[in-house]
């Protein structure tokens, strides 16, 4: 299943640097969430697109991971050539990742 | 004993009859704007170099001549750093504006001190960036601006300030002043400083906690978007408080719009560092309340850090770009010849650039082929072609290359484009607090 059923997501700027929220619809699937949507997985599923290292922040108390990739934006914001210099759009590649199902789920 | 807090702005461009609404119908005892994205004030201090009486920003007279008038009459005090880099200016401003308008008598602040250009320069920065130290830019240096914390606007405040204009100030900080002077907080409650702080970084971007940057239809469905509502915040003495928005307005909040808010960009949650405070959200609870209203809770704090955070401007670059479209059987392979065709030109032609980059629009221009992968051939495809010069004649070619292919490239490409911007940059360092003195300026408005 893709990550959007489970889960939602907003992106967020500070120079070269992106972070990417992973917020649980359903509080329950966070520890699912937890498991399967590691700074590995996130490293590999953006490839090219994130030079830079990828770092996780757990948080619990909301039911949502916090994902920082560094050296991201093709040289930040302010001199990217990029058309989504901010890349406001990650959020939704972010949702394309592929996890397997939550035990119990219909899918 | 509960304050409300308006914010009536996420951005310089931002839509203003939020504002007016939350002015009008939110009961608010403060309305905050927060219009400094990063490089804005780089943008804002080269219009200043230009005429000495510019420089702040440009929806200023828009946005005043909208809300003061409501909020003089309701009681309603602004803050905003909207002085960008000519503050006195934007203050003397605001006082015509009030002039004009018959709306004395008024007492009017503005916050300077931000402006560290000087101080950058004399003691030669490193640029976090580039390694470099400020005297490497040479005259492409153009601004430097420390993030000031609230207690400049809590002065403005305890003053009796009706309106407080500042330039660069920490974004939460525009609403954390407020909360500091009406509950009469200490500078170092460091506590209640931190849960103030979630308060002001949930309003600081205006509607994208109301249901802004959050749509997604059959995921996440929000009604009213073109009538999105402004949020406010119902504060209380611990600084626990309720989100919401006026009733009746478009959009909603809900723990899914805190939630993406309060990660909005945000990377360490238990160490947010502003000038005020170091902020930990690590233990931030929401709670659903129903009608557009959430319960915020648990943020808290540390002791604020050593240094301010410099933000410093500078011209890079320029940049030129063109983009042309083909459509119908073979639309893709006509835009991949006419991109081989503009980098050949480019060449032939001696333009040098530092960077090219080739984008397929309706393809992979957001996330690279890697991501991309398209299953059909697309129906319509557009090439864009940017890449960066030293001088904007060389930036002009580039888009005057791919407009050639009009008459010169592959068949039937259409609806060219092309412009040419300069890349102002911007670099961080940091600056010791005592280097770093604000001021209030005060101005009286008579009846």
């Amino acid at each position: 299943m893709k990550l959007r059923e489970l889960a939602h997501s907003r992106t967020g700027d500070k120079g070269n640097t992106v972070n990417i929220s992973v917020i649980a619809y359903d509080e329950k699937h966070y520890p699912w969430l937890e498991q399967h949507v590691t700074a590995a997985v996130v490293k590999a599923h953006f490839g090219e697109l994130v030079k830079g290292e990828v770092i996780r922040y757990q948080l619990p108390n909301i039911g949502a991971l916090n994902f920082v990739l560094k050296d991201a934006l093709a040289g930040g914001v302010t001199r990217s050539l990029a058309l989504d210099a901010h890349g406001k759009t990650f959020s939704s590649a972010m949702m394309a990742l592929e996890l397997p199902p939550p035990p119990g789920s219909a899918a | 004993m509960t304050l409300r807090i308006g914010s009536g702005a996420g951005y310089s461009g931002d839509r203003i009859e939020p504002a007016v609404e939350l002015a009008q119908s939110g009961r608010l005892d403060y309305l905050a704007f927060e219009c400094l994205a990063e490089r804005t004030i780089a943008i804002d201090q080269q219009k200043r170099l230009k005429n000495p009486e510019e420089g702040y920003d440009p929806l200023l007279e828009a946005r005043m001549r909208a809300v003061l008038p409501i909020c003089l009459e309701k009681g309603v005090r602004i803050i905003t750093n909207m002085g960008a880099a000519n503050p006195l200016s934007a203050l003397a401003k605001v006082a015509a504006i009030c002039r004009e308008m018959g709306l004395g008598p008024v007492r009017l602040a503005a916050v300077t001190g931000d402006d560290v250009l000087d101080q950058v320069r004399q003691r030669d920065l490193i640029l976090e960036e580039t390694g470099q130290p400020a005297s490497a830019l040479g005259s492409r240096l153009v601004s430097a601006n420390a993030y000031l914390g609230a207690a400049p606007m809590v002065e403005a405040l305890r003053r009796g300030a009706q309106v407080v204009v500042t330039g660069r100030v920490a974004d939460p900080a525009l609403f954390l002043a407020p909360m500091i002077h009406h509950f009469n907080w200490g500078m170092d409650d460091w506590s209640r400083l931190g849960q103030g702080t979630i308060i002001g970084h949930l309003l600081e971007c205006a509607g994208q906690i109301t249901g802004g940057y959050f749509a997604d239809p059959g995921c996440k469905d929000v009604a009213g978007l073109a009538r999105l509502g402004f949020p406010l915040a119902e504060v209380e003495p611990d600084g626990s408080a309720v989100i919401t928005k006026v009733e009746g307005s478009g959009g909603r909040i809900t723990l899914a719009t805190c939630k993406e808010q309060m990660l909005y960009e945000l990377h360490d949650p238990a160490a947010y560092l502003t000038p005020d405070v170091t902020a930990d959200f690590s233990g931030v609870r929401f709670t659903d309340l129903g009608n557009d209203r959430v319960g915020v809770g648990g943020g808290t704090g540390r002791v604020k850090p050593p240094t301010l955070k410099v933000c410093v401007g500078y011209v890079d670059s320029y940049i030129g770009e063109g983009q042309i479209g083909y459509a119908g059987p073979g639309a893709l392979d006509r835009a991949r010849l006419g991109a081989e065709i503009v980098r050949e030109r480019l060449k032939l032609t001696g333009v040098r650039h530092s960077e090219l980059r080739v984008d397929y629009i309706g393809l992979d221009s957001l996330h690279g082929p890697g991501l991309s992968r398209p299953a059909t051939q697309p129906y319509e495809v557009r090439l864009r072609v940017a890449g960066r010069t030293e001088t904007p004649a060389e930036a002009e070619r580039i888009g005057n290359e791919v407009e050639t292919l009009y008459t010169n490239g592959p068949a039937a490409g259409g609806g060219v484009t092309k412009g040419v911007r300069q890349v102002l940059a911007m670099a961080s360092a940091y600056l010791p607090r005592e280097a770093v003195q604000p001021e209030l300026h005060i101005q009286e408005v008579p009846r």
